[in-house]
Formats: C-alpha cells, sequence, structure tokens
C-alpha cells in the first residue's frame, strides 16, 4: 500500500516543483475531408474537429482535477492542411486556416496544429499555396500553428523550398508587426518531423496515423532541477542515477494521464514524448538544470555536454514508464520559455552558435529565438539550412522557431505573453550566405556509411 | 476496488480528522488506513478511503473537502490513488 512519505512526494513534486502534463493532444485525420469544393471542405473539417474533440476539454479538465495533477494545454494536430486540401484545386487557403481557428475555440483548446505541408523531397503546387499564404493565415487567426518539413535523411534537402521560408518568415514578421512579429511564434521549420508531435508549433497528424489518436507530451524540468539539488559534488553515475529516476516518475505520471484520457475519449492512445518543455515560470527551467550539474551558466563550455547527458538519461528513465514513446522526445531550449536561458543571453553567455551545437545531441531545435526585424531573408534561410542539415545527418528531428522581429535591434525585449514568454533579441552572424541560398535545387541524401 | 486518497497539510488544529471523518461517514465512504506526518513544520495527515460505496461523484467529493479544507484553515485534497501507484510502484 502506499505509504504518506510517497503521497507527499508526489504532492510536493505538483505544488512546489511545477510537476505537469503539458498536453493532451488529439490527432484528428482530415483525408475524409476531401472534397472539390473549398466551402465543404470547411464546412466538412470544421465538423469532424468539433465533433471529434467537443469532449477533450472537459475530459482535460476532468481528469486533472481527480488526480491532482494539472494538465497545462489541450490542443489538437490535423493531417498536413496542403494534403488534405489538394483536391479542393483553391488557390488561397486561408479561409481553411480560420475554419481551423474557429474549429479551435468551439472546443475551446489553446492551438490547433496541422497548417503544414511535407516538402522534403519536392513541392507539389498545394504545397506551394500552403507555404504562401502562411504569413497572412498566422496574422488573421489566433489559434493556428504552422510547420513545414524541409528535409529528411534519407532524401536530402529541399533548399528551394528553405530558400522561400526565409521570406516567408519575413513576411509573417511584417503582418504581425504590432504584436512583436508573434505569427513567427507559431511557425516551425522541420528536418525529419515526427508524425506524432504533441507540442507546438510543429504538431500535425501524420498520414501514417489512425483516424484519431490521443498523444500526450509530460513536462517536469523543476522536478529535475529539484533532485539535482541532492547531487551536489556527486559523481557522474549519481548524478545519472537520480535523473532517470526523477524522469521515470514523471513520465508514469504522463502515461497514466495518456490512458486515462484515451479511455475517457474513447480514442487510442498513440505516444508519450518523453520532453523536458521548460515554462517561463520560475524554477521550471533547462537552463537551470544544467546550471545545477555545475555551469555558472548555461552556454559555458561543458553545456552540450550536459544537455547530452541529460538527454540520454530522460529518455532511459522515461522510456520503461511508458508503453509506446514517440513524437519530439528530446529537451527543449527555447530562449524565450525559459527563465535560465533569458539570463544567460542577457550575460552573454549564451549565443545563437553555441545553441545550435546544443542542438546536435538531441535537443530538439533553435526555438523561441527573437533576432533583430532587419535580418536579411537569405540569412534566416542560411540558420534553417544549417539546422536542418544537422537533422539530416545525425538522423534526428531537428526544428527551427525563429522571430525576426520587426523594428528591434539587438539588446532589445520582446514580449510574447503566456506560455510563449518574453525574449532579448540576439545578434545574428550577418556575413553573407546569399549566394549559397539562392542556388536552386536540392541537396542530396546524405551517405549512411563512413561516420565521422 | 475504487480508492482514493485524501491529503491534509497545514497547521495542526482541533477537529480536522472529526470534520473530515464526518463527512466521509455521512457519505459512505469507509476509511481503510490514517496516517500522519510532520514535514517541514506541517501537519500532513492520509487517508486512503474506499469511493465504491457512495453515491456522490469524485469530482463534487474533491470539491466539499477543499471547502472543508478553507474553513478550518489548512489544504484538503482527495486524488484518485492511481496517481501514486503508477508513480511509485513498478
Amino acid at each position: 500500500m502506499i505509504n504518506i512519505n510517497e503521497v507527499v512526494e508526489t504532492n510536493q513534486m505538483i505544488l512546489e516543483d511545477n510537476l505537469d502534463v503539458r498536453t493532451i493532444t488529439m490527432g484528428i485525420s482530415l483525408l475524409d475531408c476531401a472534397s472539390t469544393d473549398l466551402k465543404t471542405f470547411n464546412q466538412k473539417i470544421y465538423d469532424k474537429i468539433t465533433k471529434s474533440a467537443e469532449n477533450l476539454v472537459k475530459v482535460g479538465e476532468d481528469i486533472s482535477k481527480e488526480y491532482g495533477i494539472p494538465i497545462v494545454n489541450k490542443r489538437i494536430s490535423v493531417t498536413p492542411i496542403a494534403l488534405a486540401a489538394a483536391s479542393t484545386g483553391a488557390t488561397d487557403y486561408v479561409s481553411i486556416a480560420k475554419a481551423m481557428d474557429r474549429a479551435a475555440k468551439e472546443v475551446g483548446v489553446n492551438f490547433i496544429g496541422g497548417y503544414s505541408a511535407l516538402v522534403h523531397k519536392g513541392t507539389t503546387p498545394s504545397d506551394q499555396i500552403l507555404i504562401d499564404s502562411i504569413p497572412e493565415a498566422l496574422s488573421v487567426t489566433d489559434n493556428v500553428c504552422s510547420s513545414i518539413n524541409v528535409g529528411s535523411t534519407k532524401t536530402g534537402i529541399n533548399m528551394d523550398a528553405v530558400r522561400d521560408i526565409g521570406q516567408m518568415i519575413k513576411k509573417t514578421a511584417y503582418l504581425t508587426r504590432d504584436r512583436d512579429s508573434i505569427g513567427c511564434a507559431k511557425f516551425v521549420v522541420f528536418c525529419n518531423a515526427p508524425d506524432d508531435n504533441p507540442f507546438m508549433a510543429g504538431a500535425f497528424h501524420g498520414v501514417s496515423e489512425a483516424d484519431k489518436i490521443i498523444n500526450v507530451g509530460v513536462s517536469g524540468p523543476g522536478v529535475v532541477n529539484k533532485a539535482l539539488e541532492a547531487c551536489q559534488g556527486t559523481d557522474f553515475e549519481h548524478l545519472c542515477e537520480t535523473i532517470k529516476k526523477t524522469a521515470f516518475k514523471i513520465t508514469r505520471v504522463g502515461q497514466l494521464v495518456a490512458k486515462e484520457a484515451s479511455r475517457r475519449l474513447d480514442v487510442p492512445f498513440g505516444i508519450i514524448d518523453l520532453s523536458l518543455a521548460p515554462t517561463p515560470a520560475v524554477g521550471d527551467s533547462i537552463a537551470e538544470i544544467l546550471e545545477a550539474m555545475g555551469l555558472e551558466y548555461v552556454g559555458a563550455p561543458g553545456t552540450t555536454a550536459a544537455l547530452a547527458m541529460l538527454n540520454d538519461q530522460v529518455k532511459k528513465g522515461g522510456a520503461m514508464a511508458s508503453s509506446y514513446v514517440g513524437g519530439l522526445s528530446g529537451a527543449f531550449i527555447p530562449v524565450s520559455e525559459d527563465q535560465g536561458m533569458i539570463k544567460a543571453v542577457n550575460k552573454g553567455a549564451l549565443t545563437i552558435e553555441k545553441l545550435e551545437a546544443m542542438t546536435c545531441v538531441c535537443s530538439v531545435g533553435l526555438d523561441m529565438i527573437a533576432i533583430p526585424g532587419d535580418t536579411k531573408a537569405s540569412t534566416i534561410s542560411g540558420i534553417i539550412a544549417d539546422e536542418m542539415a544537422i537533422g539530416m545527418i545525425n538522423q534526428k528531428t531537428t526544428a527551427v522557431r525563429i522571430i525576426p522581429v520587426e523594428g528591434k535591434k539587438v539588446g532589445d525585449m520582446v514580449e510574447f505573453g503566456g506560455l510563449l514568454g518574453y525574449a532579448p533579441v540576439m545578434p545574428v552572424n550577418n556575413f553573407s550566405c546569399e549566394a549559397f541560398i539562392n542556388r536552386k535545387g536540392r541537396i542530396p541524401a546524405p551517405i549512411h556509411s563512413f561516420k565521422n | 476496488m475504487n480508492k482514493g486518497i485524501i491529503t491534509v497539510v497545514g497547521k495542526d488544529t482541533v477537529g480536522i480528522i472529526a470534520k473530515v471523518c464526518t463527512y466521509l461517514a455521512e457519505n459512505q465512504i469507509n476509511i481503510l488506513d490514517i496516517s500522519q506526518t510532520i514535514v517541514q513544520d506541517y501537519f500532513n495527515m492520509m487517508m486512503i478511503v474506499d469511493l465504491s460505496s457512495t453515491d456522490i461523484n469524485v469530482t463534487e467529493i474533491i470539491d466539499h473537502l477543499d471547502s472543508i479544507g478553507k474553513e478550518l484553515g489548512v489544504r484538503i485534497q482527495l486524488q484518485r490513488d492511481e496517481i501514486f501507484d503508477s508513480m511509485h510502484r513498478i
């Protein structure tokens, strides 16, 4: 039987260390909504989303109350719209984004992902229409998130799409200039995007998925941080064991919530995403975990090694706690959503180049980084290309969510609000890559031998 | 069995257990185990209760216990026991 110390430990994690389940995300296939008429398509997707997810928020709130564990977000991901909407023959998809937004508001979720296209090998006319419409779609909607997969280990990188996206991000920043270019915070570009990611902005419901699915993202940097307080001066073995055990406990709660949500909604359970996801709340920080390991500030030499170890231990502990693991499953290092990261940038300890190095060891990518509004589109494309190359060569998911904040300069503060947090504008390397980015075509798939 | 864990955390005062137990008895909620400890100067009490005989919805019981707690100036929480089982038992 459970004893009082175990009960107290669990409740302290929840009350004092910000333990929560970050998101229950319902994936919904829209492939059966295909229509040759755009209006009919919009009605069909609205109906399917609102019917499938009508109880999602209520069930999430009930589970949260009965188990005493906060479930921060209830969200929806749908089939990439470029695929689902191809048959409409429409030349503009903004009305689809609006239909998604209305559906999200109707069921009460805070984000809906899947205004997406998969162009890692090539771009269809439908993909191009979607990419071209992203700036407007993200400026006229509140809850819609968008993503584009431009590369994969098996296909290489679609550099034409990378070039287009650099310009598209600039346009999105301009259209949402009155709100610190927040549109860019709702768009992410991927290499090796997973089909079952529950986290925004990159969640979409892949074509390999069932009609509906429940995916859950766990969290808990605060809990890991607290556990590490007891590891001052201990050796690596003890440090790793502590992280593993903590990750196991956190993930077990996610697994319980996922199974229960799946049962109550009568929708199959997909995966648990083993990601440590920070929030702007004090103490809920990945950077502080790395600092608790012995770094003065995140970004100091040793940061990449510390992050690599943290990630690996979280996966080792979490994998045993869950029956199915998937999604992104790597620590997130978003600058704006993590107090410790913001502090390190302000101290001059953390640069974009160091963040890029950190993404090589299995954090997910360059995330929520504010850069000067006058950064050239080709420079943004260059940053994206670098990050995609890391994913392609290392057979891992990488992503870029970068915000060239209109009218802001290095050192200015940008406020996105809520979970998206706030960020200092970081300097970028402005030496030109224009001639490289302006080349046409693809970077070929890499060879998978002679690994060095 | 449909079990719940009630925790009471706060400054110790007269009649906390009496008040909680009266409410549980009135609603056919059987107490299986009680233990208590002091953590960081705070009174911590835990009850394991059987929720299978009561007609009341769990969320209503949670709300009612919460209001008793507010009256007494302590935090009273009911949680389904699976969260503790999954975290602490393999």
